[in-house]
């Protein structure tokens, strides 16, 4: 019995290994270029919105209307992606992609509280964008090869922010948010499509 | 060195699996499997091939993950069999090398996933 299913192991191994190198070959992505477009376009209205804000505080439960927002728009858009191309949601990258992605935003979330408790605000949109880009790039690693470009962006403009005026703070959100979100997203819509 | 040992110690396994599977009532089935493609760097190559229009060798030998010589070997036999298409060009000064899948290579591949999903059918009713 032992070799019926040493046979029957080797056999589904190598279509794991067939289905896997396609994967990895195809120049796919499952994050939508459409999805990332309408995030920046969000973005660039939160920027407005949040630019009018009397206080700090109603400036974050701004941006974190827009980022639950977000996070909608892309759960939408890779689910209609996912779906118009036959391609599982949560296929292997996917996942890792998530996973990788999580991480960072649960990390950005808890360094909100604790640098608005200690009023250290002016470092948050900074921390924001770093973190954010920090997830896009190991999520990206498993993506086309725009995802952790956009990632870099993401950090370099993030290193740039918290070292800059606090005044600027709400052109590093345009640019990062809404700008990069807008150029990838079109960048993926024209070389991968959807 | 280290990689062509391992392909060898790879091909004496898939050959130790064709022996055991012969000696286990496979008869009907062993006969129909694709040798060529059988080994795992040409199945590879085909497997990434069936997935785009066309790869490069630089392309190839980043996805397997492979040496310039081991690759060509395998590829070359891709070649004489006609399931892959070789051909030169120069991007600007570069010279580049374009495999694509060929009819008989695709057919070769869907033949090849039948016979593993038959394998596997037939191992579950045993």
């Amino acid at each position: 019995m032992e070799p019926v299913r040493f046979v029957s192991d080797r056999a589904m191994d190598n279509l794991r290994y067939i289905r896997e190198t396609m994967e990895r070959a195809t120049p796919f992505t499952g994050i939508s270029g459409r999805g990332e477009m309408t995030i920046g376009a969000t973005a660039l209205i939160a920027t407005v919105i949040a630019a009018r804000q009397p206080s700090f505080k109603m400036w974050v439960y701004t941006w974190l209307a827009e980022g639950l927002f977000s996070t909608l728009i892309a759960g939408w858009s890779m689910d209609r992606k996912a779906r118009a191309t036959h391609t599982p949601l949560f296929s292997g990258s996917g996942r890792k992609a998530l996973f990788s992605l999580a991480p960072s935003i649960i990390a950005g979330g808890l360094l909100t509280l604790v640098l608005t408790r200690a009023g250290q605000t002016s470092t948050i949109p900074g921390m924001w964008l770093l973190l954010y880009g920090t997830g896009v790039i190991t999520g990206g690693m498993f993506s086309v090869r725009a995802v952790p470009a956009m990632g870099l962006c993401f950090m370099a403009l993030g290193a740039l922010a918290l070292f800059s005026p606090a005044a600027w703070t709400n052109w590093f959100m345009a640019v990062g948010f809404g700008g990069l979100h807008l150029l990838f997203g079109a960048i993926i819509v024209r070389k991968y499509g959807g | 060195m280290a990689k062509q040992s391992t392909a060898k110690q790879e091909r004496k396994q898939d050959q130790s699996v064709e022996t055991r599977a012969v000696s286990t009532k496979q008869k009907s089935a062993a006969p129909n499997l694709d040798r060529l493609i059988h080994e795992r760097l040409r199945l590879g190559i085909i497997s990434a091939l069936a997935a785009n229009e066309s790869l490069t060798f630089s392309d190839l030998k980043n996805l397997m993950n492979t040496t310039d010589g081991n690759l060509s070997v395998h590829a070359r036999k891709l070649e004489e069999a006609g399931y892959i298409s070789c051909s030169k060009y120069f991007e600007g000064r570069l010279p580049k090398t374009e495999y694509k899948l060929t009819a008989a290579g695709r057919s070769a591949l869907e033949n090849y996933l039948s016979h593993m999903e038959s394998l596997i059918k037939q191992m579950r009713n045993m």
